[in-house]
């Protein structure tokens, strides 16, 4: 089965993120394909490259990155909610006049419309958040 | 594209105090070039996105429930909004706004877009949904 996924609360202040990186790597080793995940609301600051958390805590951002590094997992993240809370690649500082960005390896920035797509594309819809 | 699913975006929080509401109705707005069969669904304080007469100057948020009265142009002409969530909080649909389509199937008669239904209505309309999106 062709499963998407939504994560539209923030890293470590709620565990949707986490939630869903369990999901997804179980659904896999169950032979499923998860070729989506899209980040939204909150969900975004999963994709911040400068988040440091305790050496002794898992590290979310970097979880992503690698399990869609190696399983080719398409991890957007919303503009319109990233730009909002402070989160631009490359691409998007320029334009914007920014002298910094933030985006992590493995995530892209793209439109709302590859969350209504990826509806369309993927036989389950599966949301976390609240 | 050809297949034509059923989308359904399901409101349930109030339109201020938290961005879910204003980032669910960009979505819908996003979403209207699709040309999906779509739906909102507002229910628990989600009935409070569609009241009229919303004035946010004082919180210095921006007033975003004009747009719902556009949503007739974008072909977004299904509304659900749930009786018992009203009624839980002192609302009638003489609070909400009106917000009317353009029938095109009907010599572009003027219609109400606002469905009030029941709970176990509102169950059986999203159990008829290909794909549901909560907010």
């Amino acid at each position: 089965m062709k499963i998407g996924i939504v994560v539209s609360e923030g890293p470590y202040t709620h565990q949707a993120a986490d939630t869903a990186y369990h999901f997804v790597k179980s659904a896999l080793a169950k032979g499923h394909e998860v070729p989506r995940v899209f980040f939204y609301h909150d969900g975004v600051n999963v994709s911040t490259r400068l988040s440091v958390p305790p050496q002794d805590e898992r590290h979310i951002q970097k979880n992503w990155t690698a399990l869609a590094g190696e399983h080719g997992i398409d991890l957007v993240v919303c503009i319109a909610a990233a730009q909002r809370r402070g989160l631009l690649d490359q691409n998007e500082a320029e334009r914007q006049g920014k002298d910094a960005n933030n985006i992590a390896e493995g995530f892209r920035i793209s439109g709302l419309g590859q969350l209504i797509e990826m509806g369309i594309q993927t036989d389950r819809l599966v949301t976390f958040g609240d | 594209m050809s297949e034509v699913k059923k989308f359904l975006y399901v409101n349930r929080k109030a339109p201020y105090g938290t961005i879910y509401a204003l980032e669910s109705l960009e979505v819908v707005l996003i979403g209207a070039a699709f040309d999906q069969d779509v739906s909102l669904a507002f229910l628990d304080d989600g009935v409070f996105q569609l009241t009229r007469n919303q004035n946010t100057e004082t919180i210095g948020v921006k007033n975003f429930s004009p747009t719902f009265r556009a949503l007739g142009d974008y072909d977004v002409t299904k509304l659900y909004v749930e009786r018992e969530s009203l009624a839980e909080r002192g609302l009638s649909e003489s609070d909400l706004q009106e917000i009317t389509y353009e029938d095109e199937d009907d010599d572009w008669a003027e219609k109400p877009s606002i469905r009030i239904v029941s709970r176990a209505e509102m169950a059986d309309i999203m159990a008829d949904q290909d794909v549901v999106l909560s907010f």
